[in-house]
């Protein structure tokens, strides 16, 4: 399997009045095609830096991004992305507001097609029915849901998730987890989750990256090996409860709260 | 029709008669000339015998007034759009425009007649256009610029155009704060067209028709203009509105 994105020891410093404050420093993640990476850190550790490097929106001052097996030099079009907040237009309906990277990357695509498109997505996530509505008639979950459907409508080779969960209650959290398995079941794309959620990142990832604190490099990398789809009791598995707690260990390592000779085990 | 649509229309009509009757009481009640102040029946008759006039100036006075707006709609957003977009340009030009915006019109209605003098309608547009293009300049460049961070991603990283993002996004964000801008902007232009046609001696308009009243001690036709441009203010107060409604509706949130 190759590796859909990957970055080498990348560098990246932030200038400002005070002198080049280095946000990024020697980061290495590599997302096999397909799989599902989720980076965790201490906050203002600089996993947004890591998203708008992805996608084209910044380049590292060091070091190499790749996207599949391309160096990443400009904004691509097969990338998608999805926030925290889920940034819906208030005057789009939720199926208009799916269309619109669409309208973008595939100005020719007849019209049908991209309903189509987009009503296919919104059913897959629960939001049959809901097509005609505001975002602002929707909760919280559910314009969530669409901002995800929003960002894979024109099937991206890359999802970018940046903390999309964090502003959900528990149990909204929990079904969002759900869809996005099942969407991984029926689209084929490789995703890079940025999240402050451990138990977020073992339900969901194949692999969980730890960054140190600022400035950010590859601290630590666990395979969590357990098969997808995944039911959210397979969190409560020993082997889960086992990389949690390990997880925890290195975050508190990042944090600088325990010593870094622990991390062997 | 529905009795949701009757109140709709009966309770602003029976708001006016009300203030009507009690300025016609008062009035009465305090024995005032009307000098001091006309009641309503003193000013129906001097709507009548001016009616020709009123129609003409009225109708002078409300162009020139649109025409201003217009004049102030374009160069507002346009100046809007160069502040909201960029950086340097908000620094550079936020000082002149307050400034600019702080100058008194009245004091400059004189100095324009001046330079431009006999150019009764362009005068007039100018002053209109000079008091009520600041906060549609104002509002557009602060609705562009508080645009969330993540749009601008979201449509960069598929590889939009400026030009891509500004009409999807920004444009369609900024109308409901345009049309606030706009609301004020009406009002403000009304205020410039009649320091003009006030102060230009053959300029025509309502202001004029004002002006007359004053210096033939006609007091009841000085009102009858007052209710005048009140009307023009409300009618295209209203225009405004359905503007709004076509165009920003769904910046109203249903009470649901």
């Amino acid at each position: 399997m190759t590796n859909l994105i990957e970055l080498k020891n990348v560098k990246h410093a932030y200038q400002t009045p005070a002198g080049p404050l280095p946000v990024l420093d020697g980061l290495d993640i590599a997302v096999p095609e397909s799989s599902f990476c989720a980076v965790v850190g201490p906050s203002g550790c600089g996993k947004s830096t890591l998203t708008r490097l992805i996608a084209g929106l910044m380049f590292p001052d060091e070091g190499e991004v790749w996207l599949h097996g391309d160096l990443v030099r400009a904004p691509r079009a097969t990338v998608g992305m999805a926030f925290q907040n889920p940034v819906l237009l208030e005057w789009r309906s939720i199926l208009r507001n799916v269309i619109l990277p669409l309208e973008i990357v595939a100005p020719r695509m007849p019209e049908k097609k991209r309903v189509a498109r987009a009503e296919q997505l919104l059913a897959l996530v629960g939001l049959e029915g809901f097509e005609d509505k505001r975002p602002s008639e929707l909760s919280g979950g559910m314009r969530q849901r669409a901002s995800l459907c929003r960002a894979i409508v024109h099937r991206p080779e890359v999802l970018i998730l940046d903390e999309p969960f964090g502003a959900l209650d528990a149990f909204t959290r929990e079904d969002l987890w759900q869809t996005m398995h099942d969407l991984r079941v029926e689209e084929p794309f490789t995703t890079l989750l940025i999240t402050h959620d451990l138990r977020e990142s073992v339900y969901l990832a194949d692999q969980v990256v730890v960054l140190s604190g600022r400035p950010a490099a590859t601290q630590y990398v666990l395979d969590v090996d357990m098969p997808v789809p995944r039911p959210i009791d397979s969190l409560y598995e020993p082997a889960a409860v086992e990389m949690l707690a390990t997880l925890r260990h290195q975050i508190q390592i990042a944090q600088g709260r325990a010593p870094a000779q622990e991390a062997t085990q | 029709m529905s009795g949701a649509n009757w109140q709709k229309i009966l309770s602003p009509v029976l708001g006016i008669v009300v203030v009507g009757v009690l300025w016609e009481v008062w009035v009465w009640y305090m024995q005032w000339p009307t000098y001091k102040m006309a009641a309503p029946s003193d000013i129906g008759p001097a709507f009548w015998r001016f009616k020709e006039l009123f129609l003409q100036y009225g109708w002078q006075t409300l162009w020139r007034t649109v025409v201003g707006l217009l004049v102030a709609v374009a160069v507002g957003t346009f100046l809007g759009m160069i502040m909201g977009l960029s950086r340097l340009m908000r620094d550079a030009l936020y000082p002149l425009l307050v400034g600019f915006n702080a100058v008194p019109k009245a004091t400059v209605v004189p100095v324009v007649a001046l330079v431009f003098v006999g150019q009764h309608d362009f005068n007039t547009i100018l002053i209109a256009f000079m008091i009520s293009f600041f906060p549609i300049a104002v509002s557009v460049a602060i609705g562009l610029s508080t645009l969330e961070p993540e749009y601008r991603d979201i449509l960069r990283s598929l590889g939009a155009s400026r030009f891509t993002i500004f009409w999807k996004i920004a444009l369609p964000k900024t109308l409901p704060e345009f049309f606030g801008a706009l609301k004020v902007a009406v009002t403000l232009a009304f205020i410039g067209t009649n320091l003009m046609e006030i102060v230009e001696p053959h300029g025509k308009g309502l202001g004029h028709l004002f002006e007359s009243g004053r210096i033939n001690s006609d007091y009841p036709l000085m009102f009858a203009v007052l209710i005048a441009l009140a009307l023009l203010g409300i009618l295209l107060y209203y225009v405004v509105v359905v503007l709004e409604r076509i165009f920003a509706g769904w910046a109203e949130r249903n009470p649901t």
